[in-house]
């Protein structure tokens, strides 16, 4: 076991892992954070997207030892106390999921994608979104929801 | 999956004299490739060390004689968007942002993206004979489902293909890969880097056990007015080549001056024909003469059962691609063939 701190959501945890325990099983298993999803546990589908250090990553294809000392904001923690985040709300707005699997890895792909800024049409976001699968087909409402969030400049 | 050390190296030494420690000891930068496979139980490594945190090795820097050095550790997404490779050197921003996701490319480390292993299904499959995961079991795509295989380069013992975009474009930037190992220092052309399977297709390319890639060299001549860089696949996004192309040309009006060609996808390393590239020079930059470079390029492609389509299709890429080159604004994004 190794001793590793993670400053998660903003609070401070020093926990003991295996050093093959990924970030995700970190997360649901050890931190009881289980808004972050596992859906294929090999990279390929964005479920498990977390950011780290403000950028996204997959959790399951990283190893909690890798990552001590580092920042990461899980979907528990990408909104204020009370209130939704703009994406959230947009989400729901716009019908963008249907069981929900995805979302919380869609989200903190698309808080990413604003604040990395790269993307600056429709077809952008598409692409830059790609490596978060929806198997409910919720893709339109997705890019909808993120390209209102990005056009109205609800954040950055 | 079995169980394994960890250390985090504090710098180049350490991590070389960290391998001798264990075995079965490897190197890990993103991890994107590496715990991939210890999932699917193809690797067992008995140490990770951990390669991400070496002070002063995460630049991209003008290097003598006009090039620019990558560092091998920093990530794909850096790189791909640093000031000096948009402006310098496109071709390979484009190819680089065509491979995997933004999940991915912010993991993926520039030295790991040269050193990810094949797709091949039975690659992956332990229940398959393959002889690149178990040299001398046979390979099971010969005769099997062959679509995402090798038409050039394959050999009797070996069909599968080199997955990496980026590398498409290095292969064409004629880089250079610079690697460290307890003897001293070495610097790989990268034609030489990648090898065809041949005999021995566990082996993928020539980097010795023992060694670190430091960097990569781009030379000067980046091609950044005429690029581009198409790449076919089964979905439009987040998926491997079927066939990818990489293209950079300089041209006097419509004189194509230099020419330089890599497939991606189709061998077991990038692909390029000096021959066609040769013949290119001075000739016209239009379909015809792209077409003419394709046959060339393509001339004792072998297809399989499922893959013999890959040969008309990457002669189209590669008219197609001259064609995009000569107005790279015409690229979508995701590398996708222009409307
Ligand atoms: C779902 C998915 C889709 C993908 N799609 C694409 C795609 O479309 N196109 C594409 O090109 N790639 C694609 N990839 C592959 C991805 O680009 C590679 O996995 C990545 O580049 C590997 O880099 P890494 O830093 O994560 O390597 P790691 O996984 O950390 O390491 C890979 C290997 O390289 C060794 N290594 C790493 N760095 C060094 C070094 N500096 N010196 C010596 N040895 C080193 C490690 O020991 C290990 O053996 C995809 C990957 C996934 C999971
Ligand atoms: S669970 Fe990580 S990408 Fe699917
Ligand atoms: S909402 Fe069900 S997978 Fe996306």
């Amino acid at each position: 076991m190794i001793g590793i701190s993670l400053n998660v959501n903003q609070h401070q945890y020093h926990i003991q892992v295996s050093p093959w325990v990924s970030l995700l099983d970190a997360l649901r298993d050890h931190l009881k954070l289980t808004g972050t999803k596992k859906g294929c546990d090999h990279g390929q589908c964005g479920a498990c997207t977390v950011l780290c250090d403000d950028r996204r990553i997959l959790s399951c294809l990283t190893l909690a030892v890798m990552k001590n000392g580092a920042n990461i904001t899980t979907i528990e923690g990408i909104s204020g106390e009370n209130e939704l985040h703009p994406l959230q709300q947009s989400f729901i707005d716009h019908d963008a999921f249907q069981c929900g699997y995805c979302t919380p890895g869609q989200i903190c792909s698309a808080v990413s994608l604003l604040k990395e800024g790269k993307a600056k049409t429709r077809e952008e976001v598409k692409e830059l979104m790609s490596g978060n699968l929806c198997r409910c087909g919720a893709n339109m409402g997705i890019i909808d929801a993120i390209m209102e969030v990005k056009e109205r400049g609800l954040y950055e | 999956m079995n169980n394994f050390d960890y250390i985090r190296a504090s710098d180049i030494d350490d991590a070389l004299a960290s391998l001798n420690t264990h075995d079965n000891g490897s190197f890990i930068a993103g991890g994107t490739n590496l715990i991939d496979l210890w999932k699917y139980n193809l690797l067992h490594p008995d140490l990770l060390i951990d390669i991400n945190h070496l002070p002063g090795h995460h630049a991209i820097e003008e290097i003598e004689e006009g090039g620019v050095r990558l560092s091998a550790f920093l990530t794909n997404a850096d790189t791909a968007y640093h000031p000096l490779i948009e402006e310098r050197y496109p071709l390979l921003s484009k190819a680089i942002l065509a491979g995997a996701s933004a999940q991915i490319r912010n993991m993926a480390t520039n030295g790991g993206n040269l050193l990810q292993r094949t797709r091949c299904y039975y690659f992956y499959d332990p229940d398959a004979p393959c002889n690149k995961r178990n040299p001398g079991s046979g390979c099971s795509a010969l005769n099997g489902y062959n679509r995402i295989h090798a038409i050039l380069g394959a050999s009797e013992n070996c069909i599968a293909v080199f997955p990496s975009d980026m590398c498409v474009a290095l292969a064409a930037l004629d880089a250079v890969v610079n690697v460290t190992g307890i003897n001293g220092e070495r610097n790989i052309r990268f034609e030489d880097f990648h090898r065809l399977p041949g005999d021995t297709p566990e082996l993928d390319n020539n980097l010795k056990r023992g060694e670190i890639i430091t960097s990569i060299d781009l030379p000067a001549k980046g091609f950044a007015k005429n690029y581009s860089y198409l790449k076919l696949r089964d979905r439009h996004s987040y998926a491997f080549a079927l066939v990818s192309v990489a293209t950079g040309m300089e041209l006097d009006g419509d004189i194509i001056k230099e020419a330089r060609i890599a497939l991606g996808g189709v061998a077991h390393r990038p692909w390029r024909l000096k021959e066609a590239e040769s013949f290119l020079q001075g000739k016209r930059a239009d379909e015809h003469s792209f077409a003419a470079a394709a046959d060339m390029m393509l001339e004792g492609a072998k297809g399989f059962k499922y893959n013999s389509f890959k040969i008309e299709l990457a002669k189209k890429a590669i008219v197609r691609n001259g064609l995009m080159a000569l107005d790279p604004h015409s690229q979508l994004p995701g590398a996708q063939p222009s409307a």
